[in-house]
């Protein structure tokens, strides 16, 4: 999934300051996950809001709405009926859910309300890692199942450089060594000595991000 | 015992602390309530096992929240007490009263902003 996390609440504000009507927009997939943008997390934030509010003495009106997706336009044409009432709409989606809105509703301002983080996974309640970079071009079948763009902090393609130490990598005692999780758990598949003496060429980094934004065509799909 | 609580403690039961919610807490200070204390059972004695652990670690979220919305966080506490402990509970009733009185009426009924 996505994973985002909340703005500063005084950076929110300080985004707000201008406006006493506005829309508070979450979003029911990856966010909601998180637990940066759902249904509840929108709750607590116009809450939140309302309170900074009242101690300026100053009234806002917050229409509370959490849409299934923030990525579909479908759904972002929900807000369509009552937008017009409002002067912006802070998202709590993920930044394509803030775009979307911003690209749809182009009479008010679509304003963030969380950071896009990174896309990962929950390894327990409360804490989700990254887990891929979105290279456009894929090497787990290689790696054991692990990431070497993402796990290695360099994103090494053969192997650990020489800051890998006790199988942690030098930037923080705390982060595995992303190629020494991937030697072990080739070595548990028994494809050590296949794989790791293989040599990786040069990755192909046309996929990722230097061609611009990407996209995804399918053509069976469309009407 | 014959011990009072100051009539300005509101209780609201809970089946348990665990139960509480984020969103509980801030409600009551967007409400414009002056001071707020949760009341859990001693830590380890949870009869859910982690209910009241898990109302501290809310407690402490949502203090950061006030604090960064400009309220003391101070108005906010979590205590830990068993059903037994009758006077500890008066006494926690008083000390939170107290605590509430010298920092007076919550700025969010006063308007006057930031407090902290």
């Amino acid at each position: 999934m996505v994973v985002a996390e909340q703005k500063p609440l005084e950076e929110i504000l300080e985004m707000i300051k201008a406006y006493d009507q506005l829309i508070v927009a979450g979003c029911k997939g990856c966010v909601a996950v998180c637990a940066a943008g759902g249904e509840k997390e929108v709750r607590f934030l116009a809450s939140a809001i309302r309170t900074a509010r009242k101690m300026e003495g100053r009234e806002v009106e917050i229409k509370e709405v959490t849409l299934e997706r923030q990525c579909d336009p479908e759904y972002v044409e929900q807000l369509r009926a009552f937008v017009g009432e409002y002067q912006a709409i802070l998202s709590i989606a993920c930044g394509v859910g803030v775009q979307y809105l911003a690209e749809h509703y182009r009479e008010i301002p679509a304003l963030p309300g969380v950071n896009t983080t990174f896309v990962g996974g929950a390894e327990k309640q409360g804490l989700w890692t990254e887990r891929c970079q979105c290279c456009g071009n894929c090497v787990l079948h290689l790696t054991g199942g692990i990431c070497p763009i993402t796990r290695c902090s360099k994103s090494l393609l053969n192997g650990p450089c020489g800051g890998s130490s006790g199988g942690k990598c030098e930037i923080d005692p705390e982060v595995p060594c992303g190629w020494q999780l991937i030697i072990d758990r080739l070595k548990e598949l028994g494809e050590f000595e296949r794989r790791y003496l293989e040599i990786l060429p040069p990755k192909d980094w046309s996929t990722s991000r230097d061609g611009g934004p990407r996209k995804v065509v399918r053509e069976d799909l469309m009407k | 015992m014959r011990l009072d609580c100051p009539p300005n403690v509101k209780i609201i039961r809970l089946p348990c602390t665990g139960r509480i919610d984020t969103i509980h807490l801030l409600r009551a200070f967007e409400g414009g309530i002056d001071g707020l204390y949760v009341a859990g059972c001693l830590e380890g004695e949870c009869h859910f096992l982690t209910g009241n652990l898990q109302a501290k670690r809310r407690v402490e979220y949502v203090k950061g929240v006030l604090k960064a919305l400009g309220i003391n966080p101070e108005r906010l506490q979590m205590y830990n007490l068993s059903a037994a402990m009758g006077s500890r509970f008066v006494e926690i009733a008083r000390e939170m009263t107290e605590r509430i009185w010298q920092l007076g009426p919550s700025p969010v009924r006063t308007g006057k902003g930031r407090e902290v």
